[in-house]
């Protein structure tokens, strides 16, 4: 395996702007790199997108690889991975890391069996083992337990990192930008947006309060909105919750989606679920109410107020309200 | 003009909040557990049933795993799948995703003529949404992941399905055949047809399949095949919290909040 080396690190985009947890990734691999003596390559795919690629050196790459193309603009799988695999194949870089967002593990699932290699999968720690595998820790069956997996075979070695887990870092020194042609025949592109439809959605992950919604709240978010809006919390939800369709994704606390760093959270009717418990570990302070004296999330608790949410709110935000 | 195959992958996982860990022993208690269609698949297979409803063709449902999951095949005929097959071989205990992915498209090229391979987008036990895009790699056609809906199938080979993407959704155009992955949730599955219940357990055949029916070799399967080992299992400790209970009537609590949450703002 001698001629695969450097860590590569995808760095997602959307029309031009960089995805945060790309960052927080390329971060760690910088530390990763430096700890081996290797060099971090950020590889930049995108419509027109120069300048970012110019900010990554400060986040940790030596060098950026930037592909530019129109159909590149918004990630689809069939560009994306069939350049990815071509630069892999030319460069045969030792890793391969990338966000554990929907768009990096859409990749990440392809380029694996491309390479016939090994790819670990939503982990929340990264590191080599002395004969330089990777290593990292993936919580499994809810996040009650936690499984150390490592790449035995193939290369690049592969991970995806969840979103929130490393702290975007400062590094000194400018990145290497080399520009790379997409080769991309249009006429031959397999997958293409032809339409889309987004809010803005605020990233829970990097709030300092959160009120969460769980099952017990039935899904009736005005009150969690007025006490959110309150005391200056975003709002995050349950993964039942989620799965009825009643918030997005994006904002589903817990070990399958967000996992929070804040300072307080507030859970109106969550019962504890070990996936959910994993998304409020990190968090400094945590105030539940729950109807049941005896919820799993009591063990998970700071403050327990036993009672109807629906009773105790109302009451609370007049209060409040008061000063 | 009428589809070809529509074929969906299922999976039976564990019902997660039944699962218990030994720290002693580091290993998953998976006795107590009952078990259960993976619930993104279920919604797989009622997305693929609606597709035949309004373009034709025959959906067949395949499953990697033991004799055990037999029911739970017979059960999604229940729902409306025209045939099931289960790849059952001791060899293949053990894979992670590059076999289990190498499984599961021999077993859809044996199957063959196909048009659309549905997933679910993830399974329910620490599953990683890995198998959808590594099978469409093996079987060399585009995937698009965490689709809620197929729009449109048009005449010139093309689909139109929705994405969810951070923040809302987008329509993404994609090349017949291919693969995607089915988002959790996205529909309601149908109930099974009591009549169709009964045919399917008492006279519904399974077919199944083992490693060799796919030509696959016990070097290429199973842990000898994957390219990741478990190397330690660790029981994940609760952080220590203050557990402080508080009760009485909804206003003293209401009280009791409110100068709490002054106290620490």
């Amino acid at each position: 395996m001698g001629e695969w080396r450097g860590i590569w690190v995808f760095i997602e985009q959307d029309d031009g702007v960089i995805e945060e947890s790309s960052l927080e990734v390329l971060s760690r691999a910088r530390e990763l790199a430096d700890m081996r003596g290797e060099e971090v390559t950020a590889v930049l795919l995108g419509e027109s997108v120069s300048e970012e690629a110019a900010k990554l050196g400060r986040h940790g790459a030596h060098k950026v690889i930037l592909v530019e193309d129109p159909i590149l603009k918004y990630y689809t799988s069939d560009p994306y991975s069939k350049i990815m695999a071509r630069l892999i194949e030319e460069r045969k870089p030792d890793s391969l890391i990338l966000s554990a967002t929907r768009n990096g593990r859409d990749l990440a699932g392809r380029l694996a069996v491309k390479f016939r290699t090994g790819l670990i999968a939503h982990v929340v720690s990264l590191d080599y083992d002395d004969e330089g595998l990777l290593m990292g820790k993936v919580p499994g069956f809810g996040g009650n337990i936690m499984a150390v997996v490592k790449c035995v075979k193939g290369r690049p070695q592969m991970a995806t990192v969840t979103p929130g887990i490393f702290d975007v870092k400062e590094f000194k020194g400018e990145a290497e930008i080399e520009k790379v042609d997409s080769g991309l025949d249009p006429e031959q592109v397999k997958t293409k947006v032809v339409d889309r439809e987004i809010k803005e959605l605020i990233d829970i992950s990097k709030s300092e309060k959160v009120v969460i919604a769980g099952m017990g709240t039935g899904g009736r978010m005005e009150l969690v909105n007025q006490l959110a809006e309150l005391i200056g919390a975003d709002i995050g939800v349950t993964r039942p919750l989620a799965d009825m369709g009643l918030a997005p994704r994006d904002i589903q606390v817990g070990s399958t989606g967000v996992i929070l760093k804040g300072s307080l959270a507030i859970v109106l009717g969550a019962s504890g679920a070990p996936h959910f418990v994993s998304g409020i570990k990190d968090m400094g302070t945590v105030i539940s109410i729950n109807k049941d004296p005896e919820a799993p999330i009591y063990e998970y608790s700071d403050h327990y107020f036993v009672g109807d949410i629906f009773e105790i709110l109302p009451l609370l935000l007049k209060k409040l309200k008061e000063g | 003009m009428g589809l070809r195959n529509i074929i969906v992958t299922m999976k039976v996982v564990p019902k997660i909040e039944e699962l218990e860990f030994d720290p002693e022993t580091k290993t998953i208690r998976r006795g107590a557990a009952g078990n259960e269609i993976n619930p993104a698949d279920k919604n797989a297979l009622e997305l693929a049933l609606r597709i035949k409803d309004r373009y034709g063709g025959r959906v067949v449902v395949v499953s990697m795993g033991p004799p055990f999951w037999e029911p739970y095949l017979k059960l999604a005929i229940a729902m409306g799948a025209d045939d099931a097959i289960l790849v059952s071989d001791r060899a293949l205990a053990g894979s992670d995703t590059l076999p289990t992915t190498l499984t599961l498209s021999k077993a859809i090229e044996k199957i063959g003529d196909y048009d659309i391979i549905l997933c679910g987008e993830e399974s329910s036990d620490g599953g990683t949404g890995q198998v959808p895009s590594g099978i469409a790699e093996w079987l060399g056609i585009p995937h698009v992941t965490f689709i809620s809906d197929v729009m449109d199938v048009t005449d010139d080979n093309k689909a139109m399905v929705k994405r969810t993407i951070k923040g809302g959704h987008e329509i993404v155009e994609v090349t017949l055949p291919f693969l995607a992955a089915v988002e959790l949730g996205c529909n309601t599955p149908r109930f099974p047809d009591f009549r169709r219940k009964r045919w399917a357990e008492r006279e519904f055949q399974l077919t199944v399949w083992s490693a060799a029916d796919l030509g696959l070799s016990p070097e290429e399967v199973g842990l000898k095949g994957s390219a990741t080992t478990v190397v330690d299992l660790e029981e994940v400790k609760p952080p220590t919290r203050l557990k402080k209970k508080y009760t009485g009537s909804a206003e003293e609590l209401a009280d009791k909040l409110a100068e709490l949450l002054k106290s620490i703002m």
